[in-house]
């Protein structure tokens, strides 16, 4: 047997008293796909960062083509023929495509003079050459900020083979991709293992897993759980490794009618002064239903949800909320007529991240009775010991974990300030929920947990609007799926109709090409 | 054109080239993400520097070398507070600004035993390019100045230069969009920093050196009135790009020029002094006003 491209051996690495990883062995093959799984916190970043060089490892050690090496910056990673693609891109929005490839390892021009000068027609040539070589359609003069999700993270692909890496490795690569992006990501991943490459996929994606690589790993709680060829196991096998336990996804499994509308939008456009960004949409939410609006990223899914909540102005149009026109009412208007929001960015808008638990729950909640008063002497002041009760009280019943209520957001993972910020706004019982992307960046568990949520929450008659990038969640849950592209609902499926593929066509507008 | 539209213009680059030497340090700064408001401070250690070197020497040239070298060490307070020890470089420009109203006012007392103004009669100023004396249009608006205007013109050109085409400029550009991502690719970004902030500390000592030297020939404590902020207007209203800062320096230039003629024609001094701020204010309102205009849908 060859010698494996990269060993990691026993590595284990505390924070204060937490074990991110503890004896881990990771063994990566060359012209292999290795997939690397866990739920979050379940160690896979810190093991990926230590293997790049932006940690060192309290114990163990890498081996390198059977060399002993050590990291101690990810320049001592790249120059031992590493590149990692971040889950969160590293580009620079105002440069070209080839400027960001090649920075910090510039083409020059020839000439004593010339030679601190870039050779801009060099750095194209070679952006194309690798484009061509692994299947990466990008332009090479783009501006990278115009460019969309999947492009941009070609980039960051050629920005590491620019730099020779013969080990690729992918954080979360799919989180941000569009199906058909996700199937030409597989296709360059396949070309560039079976040209010889190692490529390591850090996911929590089952299928992606089962599709695309050779070999897992899976990790919980900093051990490795299961290292098995992908060819030997199964999604529940992965999933008992990834969780402990068996998960029975949620699924909506159907509905009695439908009562009032609670939401009516009719005719709405918004725009920027320049661009419009959402134009002629109508919908209607009714209570006991909820209604999935899919769509790709940037669609103008964020801005329709916007203004329905009243951040953004329509242009035109209108919007009634539980039977009341909301079109130019202030967003505590419409949260006192009873819309409650999970919003999509949850360290910015859905959490005071330094802030407890208990004041982030007790966030919205503030002007009502038991926390605040609306009249009367304590107008204006918070019962402490109300906004204690309380939090307990959801941090029991949405199985929140937390050492207390006093800590602040920051310190709670990924999955647990989303179920902390549903727990906040299901406790509002407004007759209309709008989820955005509810469960984006959590764990399988915690997607679980928050899915039957919101089918319960419909079950108790509530109208519910679910935005997702995510075709799967909107299957599990919605019972009308509207499908949105440039700003313009184009589609509409009721739940018996839709499939990924019928969504996923409309969704990328290919639909529409075929009927043209 | 006649002469005296020419001499218009002379006065303009004169009354422009102070704030134009300090705004393209400012920024070189801004591009690699350090917004240096200490431009005003430096300028006028830099002022202080240039009439001490010139007067012990007896040369405006030692004075300028002393200006640049002592300007870029007053600015190693900034470099090394902000890019080493990532301290709020507001926070340590400000600092820098009082402290330098202070240290000169004190460092004239202590030296030269007088305060508010110095101004020795044998003070040497910078040399006027009366070469080019009689020669069409270039004579008639550089003759009388300092060889710092034509080369605060030709550094402006210079950095756009570089910036737009040199590797270590498309480097700098990345430490400041995204200094994180520059880091990983092995740019370093606190050297690029620490450098650029020492830079525009030589160019804010030049800065000062033509405004002591070669605007006029003398000390005055605080006599860069502002003309440090109104660099880092230009700045802001240039986006960093040292091109447009020289196209807003010269408007800042134009609007003194013009304060001056209008005290010729009996205007009070006091709307005369004004006019140049009274311009940044103006301008700044605007461009403000088109970016909400542009952004007020999406910035909400």
């Amino acid at each position: 047997m060859t010698t494996p491209a990269v060993e990691l051996v026993g590595i284990g690495k505390r924070f204060g008293a937490v074990v991110a990883n503890d004896g881990v062995d990771l063994t990566l093959r060359r012209g292999s796909v290795h997939a690397v799984m866990g739920e979050n916190g379940a160690g896979k970043s810190t093991l990926m960062s230590i293997l790049y060089g932006l940690y060192r490892p309290d114990t163990g050690h890498i081996l390198r083509d059977g060399r002993r090496v050590e990291f101690a910056s990810p320049l001592d990673a790249i120059a031992e023929r590493l590149g990692m693609v971040h889950q969160h891109f590293k580009l620079f929005d105002s440069m070209t495509v080839a400027e960001n490839v090649v920075l910090g390892q510039e083409p020059r021009r020839s000439g004593r003079l010339r030679r601190s000068l870039l050779d801009r027609a060099a750095a194209s040539a070679r952006v194309t050459e690798l484009a061509g070589r692994y299947g990466l359609a990008v332009d090479p003069g783009a501006r990278v900020g115009t460019l969309p999700a999947g492009a941009r993270q070609r980039v960051e692909i050629l920005k590491a083979l620019h730099r020779e890496a013969e080990v690729l490795i992918l954080d979360e690569p799919t989180a941000v991709l569009t199906p058909g992006e996700v199937r030409s990501l597989f296709a360059v991943i396949r070309r560039a293992a079976d040209d010889g490459a190692t490529v390591v996929l850090v996911t929590h994606k089952i299928h992606e897993v089962l599709d695309v690589s050779d070999e897992v790993t899976v990790l919980r709680d900093g051990v490795v759980t299961a290292h098995v060829r992908t060819a030997d196991t199964t999604a529940a096998a992965l999933v008992t490794a990834m969780t402990g336990r068996d998960v029975v996804p949620a699924q909506n499994t159907g509905r009695g009618e439908p009562g009032e509308p609670v939401l009516e939008v009719e005719h709405l456009a918004v725009s920027d002064g320049e661009r419009t960004l959402v134009g002629d949409v109508s919908l209607t939410v009714r209570r006991g239903e909820i209604v999935g609006i899919a769509g790709v990223s940037g669609n103008g899914q964020h801005d329709l949800v916007a203004t329905l909540l009243g951040t953004h102005r329509a242009a035109a149009g209108s919007i009634r909320i539980a039977g009341v026109d909301v079109t130019d009412a202030s967003v505590r208007e419409r949260r006192a007529l009873g819309v409650a929001a999970i919003p999509e960015d949850r360290r910015g808008e859905g959490t005071a991240i330094t802030m407890s638990v208990a004041e982030n729950l007790a966030l919205g909640h503030h002007r009502t009775p038991p926390i605040g008063a609306s009249s009367g002497r304590r107008r204006g002041l918070l019962s402490g010991r109300a906004m204690r009760a309380r939090a307990q009280e959801l941090i029991a019943d949405f199985d929140i974990r937390t050492a207390s209520e006093q800590l602040p957001v920051g310190s709670l993972s990924g999955g647990n300030a989303q179920k902390l910020v549903v727990a906040r706004e299901l406790a509002h019982e407004a007759p209309l929920l709008i989820a955005e992307q509810p469960t984006q960046g959590v764990d399988i568990g915690a997607i679980e947990a928050i899915h039957r949520r919101l089918i319960g929450y419909r079950d108790d008659g509530h109208g519910v609007l679910l935005v997702s990038h995510e075709i799967s969640e909107l299957l599990a849950l919605a019972d009308r799926i509207l499908v949105m592209l440039g700003g313009r609902v184009v589609a509409e499926f009721a739940r018996s109709d839709a499939t990924p593929e019928n969504i996923g066509a409309a969704m990328s507008g290919a639909d529409q090409a075929v009927r043209a | 054109m006649n002469v005296l539209e020419w001499s218009f213009v002379a006065a303009v680059l004169m009354a422009a080239t102070p704030v134009l030497l300090a705004a393209l340090g400012g920024a070189l700064c801004a591009q690699a993400g350090v917004f240096n408001i200490a431009l005003e401070g430096q300028m006028l250690w830099g002022a202080f520097a240039a009439v001490v070197g010139s007067h012990y020497s007896g040369s405006a040239w030692v004075g300028v070398l002393i200006a640049l070298v002592s300007t870029a060490a007053f600015s190693a307070i900034l470099a090394v507070g902000s890019a080493r020890w990532a301290a709020d470089p507001i926070i340590v420009a400000i600092g820098v600004n009082l402290l330098a109203v202070g240290l000169t006012g004190f460092g004239i007392r202590v030296l030269f035993d007088v305060s508010g103004t110095f101004s020795p009669p044998d003070l040497q100023g910078l040399h006027r390019m009366t070469f080019l004396d009689g020669v069409p249009v270039v004579g008639d608006v550089l003759a009388r100045q300092s060889p710092l205007v034509p080369l605060a013109i030709v550094l402006a050109l210079a950095l756009a230069y570089w910036l737009s085409r040199s590797a270590t400029g498309l480097r700098l550009r990345g430490v400041g969009e995204h200094p994180e991502a520059a880091g990983s690719l092995g740019v370093d970004v606190t050297a690029y920093r620490t450098t650029v902030v020492l830079a525009a500390g030589a160019l804010c000592g030049l800065a000062g050196a033509q405004l002591a030297l070669g605007n006029v020939t003398v000390f005055t404590e605080n006599m860069t009135a502002g003309r440090g902020w109104i660099a880092v207007a230009a700045v802001m209203l240039a986006a960093s790009r040292p091109a447009w800062v020289l196209v807003a320096c010269v408007g800042f230039g134009a609007a003194e020029a013009f304060g001056f003629r209008l005290q010729g024609v009996g205007a009070p001094q006091q709307l005369a002094d004004a006019a140049p701020y009274i311009v940044t204010l103006l301008v700044l309102v605007a461009t403000r006003l088109r970016w909400l205009r542009r952004t007020r849908e999406v910035a909400v």
